[in-house]
């Protein structure tokens, strides 16, 4: 199937109705595996955070991270679920290099959180509520490097290399109940879940979950219904589909091509899809058929995890403010729109401005920093915004010379420029640069004295009432003070001179 | 209870990952059906109403605080590796997903 | 003192004597090394020995008393270790071919302690291949020789522990009992076993077999022994999830102070009837009787559920070592067989998983993997487990009216090597009497009790207490061995012929 073959988007709206689900897969930010006490700071040299129990060695046994099963719980209760007061973890037995047990050591039946929900808000502001199925801890696999093929992919590789550092690494598994009724806003649902759902983890501090490190994946369920049915169609999963567009344009691709294989008179085959990053398309990967037998049971090597329910209030105490109520609630405090409000979200400046807010400066300033200013610099390097060397502190400082006069705009955008360059604290650069205001009444009044003197036939038409023409003579006070003079005392002394009231 | 035929052994032994021989298929075929045959009598409990044991104790939350131990060293690690590159565990070209 | 007295001492005695400076730990060591060169050939108790590490641990142990440091009470006592636990650096082959050559980069929880114990490991004994057995037949290295009669099966999987306990290879062992393999190799080599309840002695390091019934226990040739080194190898472990975190029952105290006055003994109907040698159940009433002369009140108990037993473990262990044994996939560890450049890691897998394990441990994951298959998982894995919380049930309610139980260990003496060899339901049978105590996690010895008047052989009697009553076994058990090695004059082994 190529993309060609794809129906429009719109004829396939017409027809069906979408029904998803989503799965997501969240690591943990733990100190320590979710089994074992090896580290799991990125970027070590592989295989040398494992351990005889992360590497399968005989022998070895796991033992449960309890800062893992707090994580699990917290998101459990953010997601509105409720929480098992006894559960049991299982092997999910498979066999896979990547994998040192060749059982993964997750939940099957009784999940640690089930039946729950999150709302998300559309870009226009319309809630929807995603139900959720359960929410579950298991581990993380190695990572395979794939040798001798041409581009580093597992076809047509010689042989392949494992790192188990990976391995073993805590993560929670959130999964949807089938999302119906979203019509042709699916994609935008599915977007907007994933999103919501990265903030209530950042949120949560259980993870970074850096979609772009691995930290956070999701799976794409999907599946068409002729509307007005209520029986599923069979479903495709596309897999690890790792940033919030790609979410979007993965359930877009499959809408599509659903649509034409039913449209067609086809049937659909259940099967795992690979999205591709660089034209949104997917590709047909393992067929599901019921040779796959994972062989549940409940793991004999760890006990049952049976969360008291004074620890679980205890938690539900502890949980910070949901991102869309706090999202809501700024909106309304910095007295902005939904539209202002989700490209500040966009953006990733939500929670800057606070920072700079609580730095001291006004909302307004605060939002007018980041999201202009910075946030044109942030694209143009191709950073993140909170990646940029400025810290909130100082961009609350640049604020604070303005509104006390210190700085006009252009200085302030000058200031700026400097603490990015690395030039040091805005007073600093301000000092070095020489950034500061003229406001030396005596140096400002030699300049306006000058002004006038060469511009005679201005200076008549404000005398004779022509106010507006004033405008001209600040030009030249400013142009001959290299823009270091408040523009509006400027104004007010060549009134003054003129003996004109403004 | 059914028994259990060479065509099945033969599936579970793909999904055990086991490259048996045809003899051992023929063989195995006939113990497992004995041994299937004895073992089927536990069904006589299924209906009763009991909860199953996994576990022979009635331990829960034993866990562990989230502190980082000393992990192996790569060499301690990949000591027992039949082959090895680059600090990596070499193994054979990897069918199926990517 | 010659080395062969040496090696006739008890553990208790051997320490004595090492710590009141009469023999040397290294004296000792060289006697049971050179022991185990004498005989070992015929027995094959033994598939490593650690000359040097034993004789550098036991260097220690006389260096520490020459500094006059205080003695533990097994220092500088030899040990033979069933090769199930890791040792670094020592090869651990779990009796099978596909572990061949590994040389672990850890030590179980289990060596550690024995080497803070300053216990002289020896080496590491043969067992069935992964601890599926009772005849350690199953060793992808060969068999081992029962020291009564070498011709004869000396119990499995821990038949090389026991073999070098009834030939004078070592004064303890250690071994794992899964669904006997510690009580009965003991009860067919007329030495002690003791399955420690489940959770009492840690499994990190142990090879696993099934993880919810395995359990690592003390071997030895009299009951205070065995209690000696319970106590050094018991005890919570961090590292393992099911271990249980409480005080170790006071096992040598009990050993010390054997009695059965006013004890109430229960004996199950289930646990006899046919297939059964009548010398085993003639040897078995006789205890009975001596308990009952000795001040016991003899109870006797009906646990229907005891007669599933069999079927249940033979789902549950299968099932659980199918999973647990996945891990040997020639990848990590271990060998690897048909990577020749042109297969893939399935096929190498697969190959290698058919040449490095032996029939025994095929058919049982091919039986768990059934087991746990959907569609079977319900009447199978489901029932077994289902069965095993009857049998808790039942022995719950059978410790409501007695303070332990006594069966025959095993129901036949020592079968002759290759009779069962490829009968496995004939195999399974002579654990009949010891599985309901691993599906139940309770604790439970084997110690002799007489030879069968029709073979000469040894006859084992089982004790079982509750959980966590582990020290009922040592005091019913040091009062029965007392009685009987006053009865007979000798401790029974003595009666075994001179290798
Ligand atoms: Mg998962
Ligand atoms: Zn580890």
């Amino acid at each position: 199937m190529t993309v060609t073959d794809l129906v429009s988007y719109e004829d396939a709206l017409a027809t069906y109705e979408p029904v998803m689900g989503l799965e997501v897969h969240v690591e943990l930010g733990t100190k320590t595996k979710m089994f074992c006490g090896c580290s799991t700071t990125l970027g070590a040299d592989a295989n040398t955070q494992t351990c005889p129990t992360c590497l399968g060695l005989p022998g070895s046994l796991p033992v449960v991270n309890a800062t893992g099963v707090e994580s699990a719980i917290k998101i459990g209760l953010a997601l509105n679920c409720s929480i098992a007061e006894w559960c049991r973890f299982a092997r999910k037995n498979y066999f896979y290099p990547d994998m040192p047990k060749n059982f993964q050591t997750s939940q099957y039946d009784e999940p640690i959180a089930f039946d729950g929900y999150l709302d998300v808000q559309l870009e226009d502001g319309e809630v929807f509520r995603v139900e959720i199925e359960r929410a579950h801890m298991e581990e993380d696999t190695g990572k395979s490097t794939h040798v001798g093929g041409a581009t580093g992919r597992i076809h047509g590789a010689s042989h392949s290399l494992l790192d188990y550092n990976r391995a073993g690494i805590p993560l929670i598994e959130i999964v949807t109940k089938p999302i119906k009724g979203a019509g042709e806003r699916a994609p935008e649902v599915a977007k907007a879940y994933v999103a919501e759902l990265r903030e209530l983890i950042k949120a949560l501090g259980v993870s970074e979950a850096r979609m772009e490190m691995g930290q956070m994946r999701c799976d794409v369920n999907l599946s068409l219904m002729p509307k007005g049915s209520e029986t599923f169609g069979t479903r495709s999963e596309t897999k690890n589909v790792n940033s919030l567009r790609s979410v979007e344009r993965a359930a877009r691709f499959e809408i599509q091509r659903h649509a034409a294989v039913l449209s067609s008179g086809g049937t659909v085959v259940q099967e795992t899809r690979h999205f591709h990053e660089d034209d949104g398309s997917t590709t047909a990967g393992r067929i599901k058929d019921n040779a796959e037998d994972y062989r549940y049971f409940p793991e004999p090597d760890l006990v049952p995890v049976a969360p008291s329910r004074e620890w679980v209030e205890e938690l539900r105490k502890g949980l910070p403010e949901l991102p869309r109520v706090r999202r809501n609630r700024l909106r309304e405090e910095w007295g902005i729109s939904e539209h202002d409000m989700q490209s500040i979200l966009n953006a990733g400046a939500v929670d800057l401005i606070v920072a700079t807010t609580e730095a001291g400066a006004d909302a307004a300033s605060a939002r007018k920093w980041w999201m202009g200013e910075l946030a044109r610099r942030a694209n143009e390097d191709g950073v993140e915004l909170a990646a940029l060397p400025i810290t909130p502190v100082d961009v609350a400082r640049v604020a604070a010379l303005v509104a006390e006069g210190s700085l006009n705009d252009k200085l302030a955008r000058q200031t700026i420029e400097g603490v990015l360059a690395g030039e040091g604290t805005p007073d600093e650069v301000v000092d070095k640069r020489g950034l500061k205001v003229v406001s030396d009444e005596g140096a400002l009044g030699k300049a306006v004295d000058e002004a006038i003197e060469s511009n005679a036939a201005i200076a008549d038409k404000i005398r004779g009432g022509k106010v507006a023409a004033a405008g001209a003579l600040v030009g030249a006070v400013m142009k001959a003070t290299r823009g270091q003079a408040d523009a509006a005392r400027v104004r007010e002394l060549i009134l003054e001179k003129l003996g004109v009231e403004g | 209870m059914p028994g259990i035929t060479r065509e099945e052994v033969a599936h579970l032994a793909r999904l055990a990952r086991l490259e048996l021989k045809d003899e051992e298929l023929d063989h195995f075929a006939g113990q497992l059906d004995d041994i299937i045959g004895a073992v089927a009598r536990v069904s006589e409990v299924a209906d009763q109403d009991v909860p199953p044991t996994s576990h022979p104790l009635p331990l829960t939350n034993v866990m562990r605080a989230d502190e980082v131990r000393p992990s192996l060293t790569p060499e301690q690690a990949l000591s027992g590796a039949p082959a090895q590159e680059q600090q990596r565990f070499k193994v054979p070209q990897i069918l199926g997903e990517e | 003192m010659a080395a062969h007295e040496l090696i006739k001492l008890t553990a208790a005695e051997t320490a004595a004597k090492i710590a009141a400076g009469e023999v040397t730990a290294v004296e000792v060591t060289e006697a049971h090394l050179a022991r185990i060169e004498a005989v070992d050939e015929k027995v094959h108790a033994f598939l490593h020995v650690d000359r040097e590490g034993a004789l550098a641990q036991a260097r220690a142990v006389d260096a520490k008393r020459e500094r006059g440091e205080k003695l533990g009470p097994l220092a500088g006592v030899p040990l033979a270790l069933k090769d199930i636990f890791t040792t670094e650096g020592i090869p651990t082959t779990v009796g099978s071919k596909i572990l061949e050559g590994w040389l672990p980069p850890y030590d179980a929880t289990l060596t550690k302690k024995l080497k803070a114990a300053d216990v002289v490991i020896l080496g590491k004994t043969n067992m069935d291949e992964f601890a599926m057995g009772s005849s350690t037949e199953n060793s992808a290295y060969g068999p081992t020789g029962n020291p009564w009669d070498l011709t004869r099966i000396p119990g499995g999987s821990g038949g090389g522990s026991s073999a070098a306990l009834a030939s004078y290879e070592a004064p303890l062992a250690i071994g794992t009992d899964t669904g006997g393999s510690i009580r009965q190799p003991a009860a067919v080599t007329g030495t002690v076993g003791v399955k420690p309840t489940y959770g009492g002695v840690s499994r990190y390091g142990m090879v696993a077999f099934s993880s919810s019934l395995d359990q690592g226990g003390p071997c030895a040739r009299t009951v205070l022994d065995a209690a000696l080194l319970h106590e050094a190898i018991a005890g919570h472990d961090p590292m393992d999830s099911t271990s249980i975190d409480a005080p170790v029952p006071a096992v040598v105290e009990a050993a010390r102070n054997g009695s059965v006055q006013g004890m109430r003994v229960g004996v199950v109907k289930q646990f006899r009837g046919e297939g059964y040698q009548a010398g085993v159940l003639q040897r078995f009433d006789e205890s009975v009787a001596l308990m009952k002369e000795l001040g016991a009140e003899i109870v006797e108990l009906d646990c229907p559920s005891f007669d599933l037993a069999l079927a249940a473990y033979y789902l549950i262990a299968p099932s659980e070592c199918s999973s647990n044994l996945a891990r040997f996939d020639a990848m990590r560890y271990g060998l690897r067989v048909g990577d020749d450049g042109t297969k893939s890691a399935e096929d190498v897998t697969a190959l290698t998983r058919e040449a490095g394990f032996g029939d025994e441990v095929k058919r049982r994951i091919i039986l768990g993997t059934y087991a746990l298959s959907s569609g079977y998982y319900d009447a199978y894995y489901g029932s077994a487990q289902k069965v095993r919380t009857l049998i808790t049930r039942e022995f719950e309610q059978a410790f409501e009216q007695v303070d332990v139980i006594v069966s025959p260990t095993t129901p036949t003496t020592a079968f002759p090597i290759g009779e069962r060899a490829d009968d496995p339901m004939a195999m399974y049978l002579a654990d009949v009497c010891t599985l309901p105590v691993n599906l139940a996690g309770n604790a439970a010895m084997s110690l002799p009790c007489g030879l069968a008047p029709e073979d000469g052989l040894p006859v084992g009697l089982q004790i079982i207490a509750p959980t966590m009553k582990d020290d009922r076994l040592y005091k019913v058990g040091a009062a029965v061995e007392a009685a009987f090695v006053e009865k007979w004059g000798h401790p029974l082994l003595e009666e075994a012929p001179s290798l």
